[in-house]
C-alpha cells in the first residue's frame, strides 16, 4: 500500500492502533485470496482495491469534500443510495466485519451484542477507520434492537440521522417507509445544501440500477454448472460494492463479467468436477469477513450464492426507471425496499420463498444457514428456513459464529462433515 | 489387507484393525496427536499391520485426524461415527456420541448421515464438562458415576461450564452431600445431551457412543430426559475407529 499516514494523521486518526490493521490484513488476503488457483484477471482490480483499502476509495472521499461534497455513512441495505447521490453526495458502507474492531465496541456495548454492531462502533470510537472518520452524517436504521441503542452511542461522538423502518409489509408500512425516504431526503438536502430534482433523482435511479445489475450479471454467471469464478472472489466484489464509486465499480464488474462470459463458453471451471455446491445463507459478512467462504471452499466445496445482504439482498430487483416527480420516484424507490426480506419483518415467509427459489436458479447441493453470534432474529427465523428447505428435500446445516478464529476448526468438522453426507 | 480406522479425539485415540489381523486399542491422545500417532504406528507394525505398506489401508477420523500423516483418507468424525453406529446397531439409527470436547448427535439413514448436529464451542453437556465436576470432587470419572447413582440430584442451572463450577462450589461450601453434588452433576450433562437430540426427529432405535457409551446409569437417565430408550454399546468409544476401518475397506473398493 501506499504511505497514507499524512491523510490518517489529518483524519484524527490512532496511527499506531491502525498501523497493526494495515500489518494482518495484507496476510489474511494472501492466505485467502491470492493462494487461489486460475483466478480471472479482472479480479486484479478488486485486489488493488482491497490493497488500498483504507487509502485510495478514502482520498476520492476526501477529495469530494474539499470541493464541498458531503459523505453519508450507511450501515444497511434498506437506507436508499439513491437520494444521496441525487444530492451530489456519496453513500458508503460502514459495517465493520474484523475481530480488530470488536473489543473497542465491547468498551461500550453489552458483550452479548452482534460482532457486526460491536465492530462498527468499535471502529468510530478506537479511530482505526478512515472510511468512519471521513463520513459527515451517519445514517442508522431501525432494524434491530442493538443497532437502535448503538446509534445513540453513536450519536456522542457523530452526527446521526435514524431512519424508522417499519416491521410488518402491510399497504401502510411501504407507505411509511416513502415517508421516512421524504424525511431522509430533507435531511440529505440541509446537510448538503442541494436539492433533490425529478432529474437528479432520475440520474440517481439509473446509477445505482447499473450497479444492482452488474452484480445480479456477476451472480448469474454462479448459476453455471461450470464455476467460472470462486465464492470467495464473488463475495469480495459485494463487499466492496458497498464502498467503492458505483459507476466504477459496475463498469470493472462488467468487464469481469465479460472474461468470465468466456470462460463459461469455454468451459472453464475454477473448482473440479462434482465439487459441491453450496448456497449460504442468513446474516452479513462484511470486509474483511471471508471466514466461512475460505472454510467451504478448502472442505471440498463451492459457494456459489449468499442468500445475504453481503449478497442478493443487495442487487435483486431494481427501482423502477420510470420519469416523474420527486414523490413518484420516492414510491418507486419505497416499493423496491421494501421488497428486501430481512429477519426483522414479521411474518417474514417471503425470506423463505426467496432461498427456495435461489436454491433452484443457483442449482445448489446444500444450505449452509449462518447466524452471527446474538443475532436472534436471524437465528429464530433459522427455524422457518430449516423447516422449508428440509420440506424440499434440500440439506442444511445451521451454524453460528463470530469474527474470531476461535472456532475454526470446530466449524471445518461440521462443514467437512456436511459435504460428505451431500457426497453420499 | 488390513483395514485400520484411527479415531485421534481430545481425550482418547481409538485404533481397530480388521482384515488380516482382528484388533483394537486405545492410548491417551496426550499433548502432541503427532507424538501419538507415532506410538499408534509403532504398535501396529509390532502386530504386523504396517500403515505405510500396500496390504493396510488407513482412515484418519476425530479432532487430531490431520496429524496421521500416514492415512490414506482423512474422513469427518461425523461420517465415521455414522459408519461405525450403523455397524454396532446393525442398521439404521441415531447417534449420541459424547465426546471429550463435543457431543454430536447423528441421524442415519439408508447407512449414510442424513443430518447432524453438534453442541457449540461450549463445553457443557460434553465429557469436559463431567471431568472438571470430577476433579472437583477429588473422584475420577467412573466414581462420579457410582457416587450419583447414590445420590439425590441437586439441580445445577448454569449453561456455562465455568458458572456450574462455581455452582459445585457452592453447594460443596454448603456441606452437601458428594453423592447428591455428583448426581446433579451427570443430570446436568444428560439433560444438555437430550435438548441437543430433541432438536432433530429421533428414530425409534438410538444408541450411545463415545466415552460414556457403556454406562447404563446414564443411558437410563437420558432416555427419560428423550422420552426414547437410548442403548448403551459395550464398545462405543470405538465407534468413530470401528467406522473409520469400514470405510478404510469401502473407499479401497470404490
Amino acid at each position: 500500500m501506499a504511505d497514507y499516514h499524512q491523510m490518517w494523521e489529518d483524519l484524527g486518526m490512532d496511527i499506531e492502533t491502525h498501523d497493526q490493521l494495515c500489518e494482518v490484513l495484507p496476510q489474511a488476503f494472501g492466505d485467502v485470496y491470492l493462494s487461489q488457483e486460475n483466478r480471472p484477471e479482472g479480479m486484479d482490480y478488486f485486489n488493488f482495491v482491497v490493497a488500498e483499502i483504507h487509502g485510495v476509495r478514502p482520498a476520492e472521499l476526501i477529495e469530494h469534500q474539499k470541493k464541498g461534497g458531503k459523505v453519508f455513512g450507511t450501515f444497511c441495505v434498506y437506507v436508499p443510495d439513491e437520494i444521496v447521490f441525487a444530492a451530489d453526495a456519496i453513500a458508503t458502507g460502514l459495517c465493520g466485519g474484523s475481530q480488530f474492531w470488536v473489543p473497542g465496541g465491547e468498551k461500550v456495548l453489552p458483550t452479548n451484542t452482534c460482532p457486526l454492531i460491536k465492530a462498527s462502533v468499535g471502529a468510530r470510537l478506537d479511530r482505526t477507520c478512515p472510511f468512519f472518520r471521513i463520513a459527515d452524517m451517519y445514517v442508522g436504521e431501525t432494524t434491530c434492537d442493538g443497532k437502535k441503542k448503538a446509534w445513540e452511542i453513536l450519536a456522542e461522538d457523530v452526527p446521526v440521522h435514524v431512519m424508522d423502518l417499519p416491521q410488518m409489509k402491510r399497504e401502510k408500512d411501504v407507505q411509511a417507509w416513502a415517508d421516512e425516504i421524504r424525511t431522509f431526503k430533507e435531511v440529505v438536502e440541509k446537510e448538503t445544501g442541494n436539492t433533490v430534482t425529478a432529474q437528479s433523482l432520475h440520474e440517481a435511479i439509473l446509477l445505482i440500477n447499473k450497479k444492482r445489475k452488474a452484480l445480479s450479471r456477476l451472480y448469474d454467471l454462479r448459476k453455471n454448472e461450470k464455476l467460472p469464478i470462486s465464492g470467495k472472489d464473488a463475495l469480495l466484489i459485494s463487499q466492496i460494492a458497498f464502498y467503492d464509486d458505483p459507476t466504477r465499480f459496475a463498469e470493472m464488474t462488467n468487464k469481469l463479467c465479460d472474461e468470465l462470459d468466456q470462460r463459461v463458453k469455454d468451459g472453464v471451471s475454477v473448482f473440479p468436477a462434482g465439487t459441491k455446491r453450496i448456497m449460504l445463507t442468513g446474516t452479513p459478512l462484511a470486509i474483511p469477513n471471508w471466514k466461512l467462504h475460505n472454510l467451504v471452499e478448502t472442505s471440498g466445496g463451492a459457494v456459489v450464492c449468499e442468500e445475504m445482504c453481503t449478497g442478493t439482498r443487495y442487487f435483486e430487483r431494481l427501482v423502477d426507471e420510470a420519469e416523474g416527480t420527486v414523490d413518484e420516484q420516492i414510491d418507486h424507490i419505497a416499493e423496491r425496499y421494501m421488497g428486501i426480506n430481512c429477519a426483522c419483518f414479521t411474518p417474514n415467509s417471503a425470506r423463505v420463498d426467496d432461498i427456495l427459489r435461489l436454491a433452484k436458479e443457483y442449482h445448489v447441493d446444500g444450505v449452509i444457514d449462518v447466524n452471527l453470534k446474538f443475532c436472534s432474529l436471524y437465528d429464530c427465523e433459522g427455524y422457518h428456513v430449516e423447516k422449508a428447505l428440509k420440506e424440499a428435500g434440500i440439506p442444511v446445516l445451521g451454524i453460528e459464529t463470530d469474527y474470531t478464529d476461535s472456532d475454526a476448526q470446530q466449524l471445518r468438522t461440521r462443514i467437512s462433515a456436511f459435504i460428505e453426507m451431500l457426497n453420499n | 489387507m488390513n483395514y485400520v480406522g484411527i479415531d485421534i479425539g481430545s481425550t482418547a485415540s481409538k485404533v481397530v484393525v480388521r482384515g488380516d489381523h482382528d484388533t483394537s486399542f486405545v492410548l491417551p491422545t496426550g499433548w502432541s496427536s503427532k507424538e501419538t500417532t507415532r506410538e499408534i504406528q509403532r504398535r501396529l507394525k509390532e502386530m504386523g499391520a504396517d500403515v505405510e505398506g500396500e496390504e493396510t489401508k488407513v482412515v484418519a477420523t476425530g479432532y487430531g485426524r490431520i496429524a496421521v500423516d500416514f492415512a490414506d483418507y482423512v474422513i469427518t468424525e461425523i461420517t465415521c461415527h455414522a459408519r461405525g453406529g450403523r455397524e454396532i446397531a446393525g442398521g439404521d439409527c441415531a447417534v449420541i456420541d459424547v465426546g471429550g470436547q463435543d457431543t454430536k448427535v447423528i441421524l442415519v439413514e439408508h447407512g449414510m448421515v442424513s443430518d447432524f448436529l453438534m453442541n457449540d464451542k461450549c463445553s457443557a453437556g460434553t465429557g469436559k464438562f463431567l471431568e472438571i465436576m470430577a476433579n472437583r470432587l477429588g473422584v475420577a470419572i467412573d466414581e462420579l458415576f457410582d457416587l450419583a447413582s447414590q445420590g439425590n440430584v441437586l439441580p445445577i442451572s448454569s449453561l456455562c461450564t465455568v458458572f456450574a463450577e462455581s455452582e459445585v462450589i457452592n453447594y460443596i461450601g454448603e456441606g452437601q452431600k458428594r453423592e447428591d453434588i455428583a448426581a446433579g452433576v451427570v443430570d446436568s450433562v444428560a439433560a444438555k445431551v437430550a435438548q441437543l437430540a430433541q432438536r432433530k426427529t429421533l428414530p425409534e432405535r438410538i444408541i450411545l457412543t463415545g466415552g460414556l457409551s457403556h454406562s447404563t446409569y446414564f443411558t437410563d437417565i437420558l432416555s427419560k430426559k428423550i422420552g426414547k430408550t437410548v442403548e448403551p454399546t459395550e464398545n462405543g468409544r470405538f465407534a468413530g475407529a470401528i467406522g473409520a476401518s469400514y470405510l478404510a475397506e469401502e473407499k479401497k473398493k470404490r
